[in-house]
């Protein structure tokens, strides 16, 4: 029997202001509990919101990067409910006119398991919406009480709503992938997980093929990929088993636990709240001129989107190649930089970056902007391999050295001397000798051993000390043994 | 003393005749003295307004005095102010002190000013007699057993009885002008945007405005110079040039065009008020009006539009007092729900409740388009209603409230005839428009009745000027009770 599997995602991304969404508090991470609480994050009496216009162009970059369409006009509605956390008693959020309306993101999607191939697919987006964090609870050492922190209240987030266009875990998956890339790569949100500012809802339901929606439940506050892929194949197989034994899918908010890898439900649609939604009296609606969006869309960066295209079109690179090339705005700043010194061998570049690069970096546990070998660097010695100074062999070795203690690519290919010999004379002369010290095998060879060619090329290789180009013995000994 | 105009008490400060610690401490005197039978102040402070005196006197010494240096104005409780107890009349705020100066504290506080004491008022500014404050009722200084109107009845009540020089009051459906007419002063409440809202206790925040309530029209013009201008904490403050509100106090009255609409001369005012109102309108004439009828057909929704929307957003903007960070809690509890019910229902008072069940009703789901979206259409139409009417005239003319004051615990069981005592002052506000009330007489019981003056959008001055000029010629704002 087969389900059919219907996610969408609600993501919350955390604007990068260096203070919050309605005041002037700092939105600094890590400080000591309410010393970033000023008057109005603490809701003090007779306070008021101020909107900050940098959250304002944070949306407007983020409906450009996305080809949504951008209110002229949107509202701020208070979303009312009572919790500790939330000093107002309401939140100050966007409800029936959203900032950012209707768009789309292009995903390529890897099967997380099997021999699929990677494909490409269009999440479409509903809508993105500005809003203000509540504070944080803290269950610690208070004596049984419960302490309330509101440095983060007030710290402005993005709700970046999709429609249910995602059929597997793997979509959900990439699809958040692509969104924290977009989001940091246009430097709206530092995307940091731990910290929370990029933190996922994602609503699951199955249905079989063909039929109505079923009835979804909301996994709340994902913050790892892992967890989200985890949490999405734990729900799904539960909503599958409790249908298949008869009963239904009530609708829920349910966390996921990482630990058990079991997702729980933490409120029922009964206790659903009314959050009694009213535009906010003290906002005047949010109004964006189009001069505005120009003004924004001349700061945006080639998006990832475009990159991948042009990589593709232009550089003749595979969409895998092309969407790893630009999974995040270092990446593929370092590859164009590369790129610029080899300028008609991408392939060259791309196999070099997401090869040896990555695997080292991997070893070592670095990111990118920590890579020891600058993107210069490894230009100049792709650049000799393109010209024939170096073999393939000799180029890792000139990657161990940068990577390990650094210099000049052409200093360390003198030093170590791995310049491979191009002359053909040189390379003639020695196939000539290691042919008349092995008569022999050459009578083998010419009788139908063509195995033994490996064997005549590792001679001339250790004749040469390794520095012979490969291609150019390659050719020179075919044609000689051929007689 | 008493009886000088704000101009004149300034005049003598810069002049040295008296020092503005001898004024303060006059004022603190008579306050102690006629305070307790009034009820008119919820904090007075002495210390603090004597130090706020000293450096005054610095300043008067120094040759750079403003208008109100040394002047002590009263704030009506509403008004964060800094070290000041900031109660709304409100057990809710019982122990709050504010850390911090509402707009309009500061703006007195460069100006000068002396902070006289914290007023009496309605709790949360809900009430329309003063009945509702948790630090009981405030008494009309004309007869201590009447309501000095309300919300901004302790203010009404200080400036009536010469407790303070001028104060400041705040107006969401009436509570300028309601108390103004019923305490024979005079009291303005600016188009709304004009004074910042930063620091002003919220109740009905697209209603709420600040203004200033004195002894003439004049006073008010020199408060308004000190409260009215743009503030960037208010996202509602309005962007305008700083204006002088005296400049057009003098101008002749020769061709004003005043409207009268006939809904408010319809039926539900008192005898007595419209006498004294229709006496007011024939002084205007003598003073070269020309007299328009007009219309405001929606204006009769009013009442029911405003207590839609005003509880509305009370509801939401009251969420805050929720007992976590600061203000009541109840000493004892059990879980999280019970000490926010306990803490509220033990906070609040009876009308506070009242608008809060109001206001969570109309916006709950289902509930939300057939009340407030509703009455947000009508509150247009109301404001469009104006618009129509201002092509006629240049002041809209009424009376303020439909009767004089009545007697404490008269409405108390009955919170909709105590609604209707708004009925030609809440039209206003939900226009956004300026309002005024100015004393223009007396009624049956010689309780004072005031006029009504209504404004086009940012006329303050053109207001002023028309109360200042019937202010000339009779005498009604400076009868001054008598028996204190």
């Amino acid at each position: 029997m087969t389900w059919e599997i219907v996610i969408g995602l609600e993501v919350h991304a955390q604007l990068s202001t260096h203070s919050k969404i309605f005041c002037g508090a700092s939105t600094e991470f890590g400080a000591e509990p309410n010393t970033q609480a000023d008057a109005v994050s603490l809701a003090l009496p007779g306070v008021l919101p101020v909107l900050n216009k940098g959250a304002v162009e944070r949306a407007i970059k983020f409906g450009l990067a996305t080809g949504s369409h951008i209110a002229p006009r949107s509202v701020f509605a208070r979303k009312n409910y009572f919790y500790p956390d939330l000093p107002k008693g309401y939140q100050i959020s966007q409800f029936e006119l959203p900032v950012v309306g209707q768009g789309a993101l292009t995903i390529q999607v890897a099967p997380l398991s099997g021999n699929a191939k990677p494909y490409e697919k269009t999440v479409r987006i509903t809508r993105a919406h500005l809003e203000e964090d509540a504070g944080k609870s803290l269950h610690g050492d208070f004596h049984g009480m419960t302490g309330i922190d509101l440095n983060r209240a007030g710290t402005p987030l993005l709700e970046i709503v999709s429609e249910p266009d995602m059929c597997s875990a793997a979509e959900a998956v990439a699809y958040a992938k692509a969104l924290h890339t977009l989001v940091r790569w246009i430097g709206i949100c530092d995307g940091n997980m731990q910290e929370g500012s990029f933190r996922c809802d994602v609503n699951v339901s199955v249905r079989k093929p063909g039929e109505p929606l079923g009835t979804r439940r909301e996994i709340k506050n994902l913050n790892s990929f892992k967890f989200m892929q985890q949490a999405i194949d734990y729900e799904v197989q539960w909503q599958v088993d409790t249908i298949e034994n008869g009963g239904t899918v009530q609708q829920a908010t349910i966390l996921f636990n990482p630990d058990t890898g079991e997702t729980r439900a933490m409120r029922s649609k009964e206790d659903a709240h009314d959050y009694r939604y009213f535009p906010d009296p003290d906002l005047l609606p949010l109004e964006i001129s189009p001069e505005w969006i120009e003004q924004m869309r001349a700061t945006l960066p080639e998006l990832p989107q475009t990159k991948q295209a042009r990589y593709v079109n232009e550089l003749g690179l595979s969409a895998y190649d092309a969407s790893l090339l630009t999974a995040s705005r270092e990446m593929a700043d370092f590859f164009e930089t590369v790129l610029a010194a080899v300028p008609n061998d991408a392939k060259i570049c791309a196999n070099w970056i997401m090869g040896e690069l990555n695997a080292q970096l991997n070893r070592d546990g670095l990111d990118m902007t920590q890579c020891p070998i600058s993107a210069q660097q490894l230009g100049s010695m792709l650049a000799r391999i393109v010209d024939g100074t170096i073999s393939n062999a000799g180029a890792k070795e000139v990657f161990r050295t940068m990577w390990a203690e650094g210099g000049e690519v052409d200093a360390i290919i003198e030093a170590k001397g791995l310049k491979q010999v191009s002359d053909a004379g040189a390379i003639e002369k020695i196939v000539d000798e290691i042919m008349s010290a092995n008569t022999d095998k050459v009578t083998e060879y010419r009788g139908g051993k063509d195995k033994l060619f490996g064997f005549f090329v590792g001679q001339a290789m250790k004749a040469s000390k390794g520095q012979a180009n490969p291609a150019q013995l390659n050719e020179i000994l075919k044609a000689k043994l051929a007689g | 003393m008493f009886e000088s105009s704000l101009k004149q008490m300034g005049a003598a400060l810069r002049a040295k005749k008296i020092s503005s610690v001898e004024l303060t401490q006059s004022y603190l005197d008579r306050m102690a003295q006629l305070n307790p039978q009034l009820n008119a102040f919820i904090t007075i402070n002495p210390e603090m307004s004597l130090a706020q005196a000293k450096a005054a006197d610095a300043r008067l010494a120094a040759g750079n005095a403003d208008a109100l240096t040394g002047i002590p104005i009263a704030q009506k409780d509403i008004f964060c102010a800094k070290n000041w107890l900031t109660t709304c009349g409100s057990k809710m705020l019982h122990n709050f002190v504010s850390p911090y100066d509402a707009h309009v504290i500061s703006q007195f506080n460069n100006a000068g000013a002396i902070n006289l004491g914290k007023t009496n008022m309605d709790e949360f500014a809900m009430g329309s007699s003063n009945e509702t404050s948790y630090y009981g009722p405030v008494k009309n200084p004309w007869d201590t057993e009447r309501v000095p109107g309300g919300s901004s009845g302790g203010t009404a009540a200080a400036v009536a009885a010469r407790l303070c020089a001028a104060a400041t009051g705040t107006d969401t459906g009436g509570s300028i002008r309601q108390p103004a007419a019923l305490c024979g002063i005079s009291g303005l409440k600016p188009t709304y945007g004009v004074v910042s809202r930063y620091g002003m206790i919220a109740f009905a925040s697209s209603l709420d405005q600040a203004g200033p309530m004195g002894r003439s029209a004049e006073d008010l013009a020199l408060m308004m110079n000190v409260m009215a201008g743009f503030d960037e904490r208010d996202s509602t403050s309005l962007q305008r040039n700083k204006e002088d509100y005296t400049r057009d106090l003098n101008k002749p009255l020769t061709g004003l065009r005043i409207g009268l609409p006939k809904e408010f001369f319809a039926e539900g005012m008192g005898s007595d008020v419209a006498k004294a109102i229709e006496a007011a309108i024939a002084e205007y004439k003598k003073l070269g009006a020309t007299i328009v009828d007009i219309s405001l057909p929606n204006s009769k929704l009013s009442v029911p539009v405003y207590y839609v929307l005003a509880p509305a957003e009370a509801s939401s903007n009251l969420s805050r007092f929720d007992g976590v960070r600061y203000g009541y809690r109840a000493p004892e509890y059990g879980d999280l729900a019970d000490m926010y019910e306990k803490s509220r229902a033990q906070g609040f008072g009876a009308e506070v409740q009242r608008r809060i069940m109001i206001g969570t009703y109309v916006l709950s789901h289902g509930y939300y388009d057939a009340y407030y979206i509703k009455a947000q259409r009508i509150r247009r139409l109301i404001a469009q209603d104006f618009v129509e009417a201002y092509k006629h005239c240049d002041v809209i003319m009424g009376p303020t409230s439909p009767s004089t004051a009545f007697k404490l615990g008269e409405k108390g069981d009955d919170p909709v005839q105590m609604y209707l005592s708004d009925i030609y002052t809440i039209a206003v506000n939900l226009a956004g428009l300026p309002g005024m009330s100015i004393p223009c007489g007396f009624g049956d019981n010689a309780m004072p009745v005031g006029l009504q003056i209504i404004g086009n959008y940012f006329d303050e001055a053109r207001m002023l000027n028309v109360a200042h000029q019937y202010q000339l010629a009779t005498d009604w704002h400076s009868r001054a009770p008598h028996g204190l």
